[in-house]
């Protein structure tokens, strides 16, 4: 199976009408995005936003799952529980937000610059 | 309180009184003042003590037991014991204090009746002293063995306590002049280090009050002993006492030699006393001197008969005969025959032997265990008492401080030997008395004969010691137990006296050499005076029958016994003639001794310069000393004297002398101790005491003081004589040829077995155990390091190599997440679609 073929299902999707699936695709896309940001940017700030991108493309997932009018085939959904990790996980992104830019302050205030390849004071 | 509970706690606090100085002085000595100063208060406060104690227990004996004089072939009516009461009649109940029992009407209340007794009935009975015994704590008790410390206390104890204490006290009070070179740092001139200087040290003064009150404590326990274990204990402490002391300069050779010589001498002795002691215990089961009462099984009082009662028992009439233990003990084999007959029935067989002791006792069994227990016990008297053959110690003794000779030879070393024959006087047979009179006698013959050439002041003293322990010995083993015991007290006081002069010469001249003395007199006249009284007095000066010194009274005492003893056995007058000619030499070597010292013109004009009277404190103890050689053998109008009071003490049953013997003959006769006062003996020995110290004294004088005749002459035509005398008899040479060279040629044997073949065989074990460890090693270090250390090294490269992971590159170990997360989730895809399938 070539790695077109193994995407070719997710071009099908367009015609469907909203499930899971889309909800599930939107949230890999933001997911993706999120990694690829952190693994690309040298700015500190950006691999910030890119952690933001992965959580909120796992939190997609958790709301998705937990929307009663996206119930999958066997009418089974996690409910207010899939709501509630959600808003657990903004809480916990604000405060990881908040840790990290004062890292970042500190930081720039000592080395002058937000530059994380220039943050390598703890290699091996 | 009556006399039973208030003499032991009397005497026991006199006893103990010095422990508490020692202990005190040996945790604090050296905190005692600069120096330890007042260590020596301390000392002095405690026998002061003791002897307050001593003195206060004497004056309560005194109150109960008036000493009155002895009337010859009586006995004193306030020592009568109610007719034929024994102990068992007495028996105490338990909560009164453990008390009397050493003789029947000891007790207070019933003595109140018997001193109004008058003599009309004290002439049926026979004498029995009073004597109170008893147990402070029992050590151990099981089987037939019991070990206690306990008192056995008569007249003679209490003259015991008294004289050690006065004397110990002169002394005390002397050596805190004498030491006070110890109070700081001293320079041994007689000791040489290996660089040429001499030997410097830290004064000992502390130590030296402490060893004295261990001495004074240990003597004192010796006297007060209720049982012979109790005194073969303190008889042992009284010897490190005196090693200690005797090396108390333990860093010149000499000091330390005569030290360890003292100590194996007396250790020979006591092996000897060990046999007798077993002889004792292992025949008759107990060492006790008094009957106690023991608690049976049934809850009633069974009598413990003491040894005292036990050879010698009341219903015997107090006549010495031998045990049923020792009888018993000879016949085992007859009794293991007996009582395998009766193997059924024990009772029978124990009837029967009870049946037959009598039977054997006429045949003699056991004759020889009552002759080996007095012989054995009497060995360590030979040894205490430095008599031949054990007397070499006593002259090298005087490497010590002076004040320690004057005790070792007055008051405690070696007046317990003849202290314990004293003591244990009713337990020794005719056989055994003969020997020790002759021990005696062959002692008090060499050591006056070497007396004569020593020139060494102190040395002239020892062997006078040793001759005047001859007498001793000498008369206790005709059967003059007051004699012997009367002399003991009075030597203590002259020797003592004339030991602590000697010491006072030494300090003034710092020489012991009599040849570098001379003319002393008037530079220290109390010094001269007080040792003219002591000389005086050890030779028995006096006007016959009137009045004499302490010496006349007890050396006529030993002369007439000796005389009675040879009158009545003619084969061993040879007795009489040693104590006679030794009275000639005593007043020959005495005198010579006080000449050579005191009279004349200096010989030495730098050590007469030096010289000087010793400070007031040391010539305080001489006059007291002095004013006690001269008075202690006086009796007051009463009767109260010395001599009078040890007759309260006499042995039941010594009085009436005695006769027999089986090992030298059975006609060997014991004239009573009171027919040698009778006219005819007594006028023959005071004579003859007299015209012999008068010459001895008159040929000293010619050859001293009126260089009439000059010693060298006299040295020079008794040539042999006289290096035979100086050089000792050769018994150092003999004693030095017979055991030291072969015991050192067998040690030297001993060494090289051991180090020839034990040590050969051990180092060769050892070698073998060296190789084996080696491959052990060899393998440790290879194979199990190797192991380890290659782990080791392969931890160390992997952690080398994963160190270069660590880049510290945010984006980088993102990355590894990612990869790793595909990685894992595309590997348990594919494990999922293998288990799937």
């Amino acid at each position: 199976m070539t790695p077109l073929a193994a995407v070719m299902p997710l071009f099908g999707l367009i015609t469907e009408p909203i499930s899971v699936a889309h909800y599930l695709v939107v949230g890999a896309v933001l997911f993706t995005s999120g990694v690829a940001c952190m693994a690309l940017k040298r700015n500190a700030l950006g691999v910030l936003m890119g952690i933001e991108l992965v959580l909120n493309g796992a939190n997609v997932n958790f709301v998705a799952f937990a929307s009663p009018y996206l119930q999958s085939a066997d009418g089974r959904s996690l409910g207010l529980d899939g709501d509630v990790i959600a808003v657990f996980v903004i809480v916990l992104a604000a405060a990881e937000a908040a840790v990290a830019l004062a890292i970042t302050l500190n930081f720039y205030n000592n080395h002058g610059t937000v530059d994380i390849d220039q943050a390598d004071d703890l290699k091996g | 309180m009556d006399l039973s509970s208030q003499l032991p706690l009397l005497l026991g606090l006199a006893w103990l009184t010095p422990l508490v100085s020692f202990v005190a002085i040996l945790f604090f000595g050296p905190r005692m003042g600069p120096h330890g100063r007042n260590a020596a208060w301390v000392a002095t406060a405690a026998i002061v003590t003791s002897l307050v104690l001593s003195l206060t227990a004497f004056a309560v004996w005194l109150g109960a037991y008036p000493v009155t004089a002895a009337h010859h072939g009586e006995s004193h009516a306030a020592m009568e014991p109610s007719a034929g009461v024994t102990f068992a009649s007495e028996v105490m109940s338990p909560a009164e204090a453990p008390g009397a029992h050493g003789a029947p009407g000891a007790h207070g209340d019933s003595h109140a009746s018997e001193s109004d007794h008058g003599h009309a009935d004290a002439h049926a009975q026979p004498h029995v002293p009073v004597a109170y015994s008893g147990e402070w704590y029992t050590l151990y008790e099981g089987g037939r063995l019991k070990l206690s410390i306990g008192w056995y206390i008569d007249a003679l104890t209490i003259l015991m306590f008294v004289v050690v204490t006065l004397i110990a006290t002169c002394i005390h009070i002397y050596a805190s002049g004498y030491m006070h070179d110890e109070l700081h740092d001293v320079t041994d001139h007689e000791v040489t280090l290996a660089d040429g200087h001499h030997f410097h040290r830290p004064g000992r003064f502390p130590r030296f009050f402490q060893a004295l009150s261990l001495f004074c404590f240990s003597m004192l326990g010796i006297v007060i002993a209720g049982n012979l274990a109790m005194v073969f204990v303190f008889w042992e402490l009284v010897g490190i006492c005196s090693w200690f002391l005797i090396g108390f300069y333990y860093e010149r050779t000499s000091a330390s030699t005569a030290a360890n010589k003292a100590f194996i001498v007396n250790r020979v002795g006591d092996f000897g006393m060990l046999i007798g002691m077993m002889a004792l215990w292992g025949a008759l089961g107990t060492l006790q001197f008094g009957d106690s009462t023991a608690v049976g099984v049934d809850g009633l009082a069974v009598p413990r008969p003491g040894l005292f009662s036990l050879f010698r028992p009341a219903e015997m009439g107090h006549e010495l005969h031998v045990p049923d233990g020792m009888v018993k003990a000879s016949a085992a084999s007859e009794v293991a025959t007996i009582a395998a007959d009766h193997a059924a029935n024990p009772a029978d067989a124990s009837s029967e032997i009870a049946a037959r002791i009598p039977d054997w006792r006429k045949n003699g069994y056991g004759r020889w265990l009552l002759f080996i227990a007095g012989v054995g016990i009497f060995c360590g008297c030979v040894g205490k008492s430095a008599q031949f053959p054990l007397s070499v110690w006593l002259p090298d003794a005087m490497e010590g401080p002076t004040p320690v000779s004057a005790l070792v030879h007055s008051a405690t070393m070696v007046a317990a030997g003849v202290y314990l024959v004293g003591r244990f006087f009713p337990v020794l047979s005719p056989d055994v008395l003969l020997v020790i009179a002759y021990t005696g006698g062959i002692t008090l013959f060499i050591a006056a004969t070497i007396a004569l050439v020593a020139n060494d002041i102190k040395r002239v003293l020892a062997y006078s010691t040793v001759s005047q322990l001859g007498y001793m010995m000498l008369a206790l083993g005709v059967g003059g137990w007051v004699a012997g015991l009367f002399h003991l007290v009075t030597h203590a006081f002259f020797k003592s006296l004339l030991f602590l002069c000697s010491g006072s010469v030494i300090h003034a001249c710092h020489t012991n050499d009599m040849r570098k003395m001379g003319g002393l007199l008037k530079v220290m006249p109390w010094t001269g005076y007080t040792m003219l009284v002591g000389c005086l007095a050890i030779i028995g000066a006096g006007v016959p029958f009137v009045i004499g010194l302490s010496g006349y009274y007890s050396k006529d005492s030993i002369l007439a016994q000796a005389l009675a003893f040879s009158q009545a056995n003619p084969g061993h007058s040879i007795l009489f003639y040693a104590v006679a000619g030794g009275a000639a030499l005593t007043a020959f070597y005495m005198f010579r001794l006080w000449f050579m010292t005191f009279m004349g013109s200096p010989r030495d004009h730098h050590v007469h310069e030096h010289a000087h009277e010793s400070p007031q404190v040391m010539v305080a103890p001489l006059v007291v000393l002095a004013v006690a050689a001269v008075v202690a053998g006086w009796s007051l109008p009463g009767g109260l004297g010395i001599a009078n009071l040890l007759e309260q003490a006499r042995p039941a049953g010594t009085a009436e002398g005695m006769t027999g013997g089986f090992v030298f003959g059975e006609t060997l006769t014991f004239p009573a101790e009171h027919e040698s006062h009778v006219g005819s003996i007594h006028v023959t020995a005071t004579l003859t005491a007299f015209a012999t110290a008068l010459g001895g004294v008159l040929l000293a004088a010619a050859m001293y003081l009126w260089n009439v005749l000059s010693p060298a002459t006299v040295a020079t035509v008794f040539r042999p004589v006289y290096t035979f005398l100086a050089n000792r008899w050769y018994f150092d040479e003999l004693y030095d040829a017979v055991f030291v060279k072969p015991v050192l040629g067998i040690a030297s044997l001993a060494s090289a077995i051991d180090r020839e073949i034990i040590d050969r065989f051990v180092n060769g074990i050892a070698w073998s155990a060296r190789q084996v460890a080696g491959i052990d090693a060899w393998l440790d270090r290879h194979l199990v390091d190797g192991f380890v250390n290659s782990t080791a090294n392969a931890t160390w490269s992997v952690g080398l190599k994963l160190r270069d992971l660590q880049t510290g590159r945010l984006r980088q170990y993102v990355m590894f997440i990612v990869v790793g997360t595909v990685v894992l989730f595309a590997l348990a895809s594919m494990a999922f679609r293998v288990s799937a399938s």
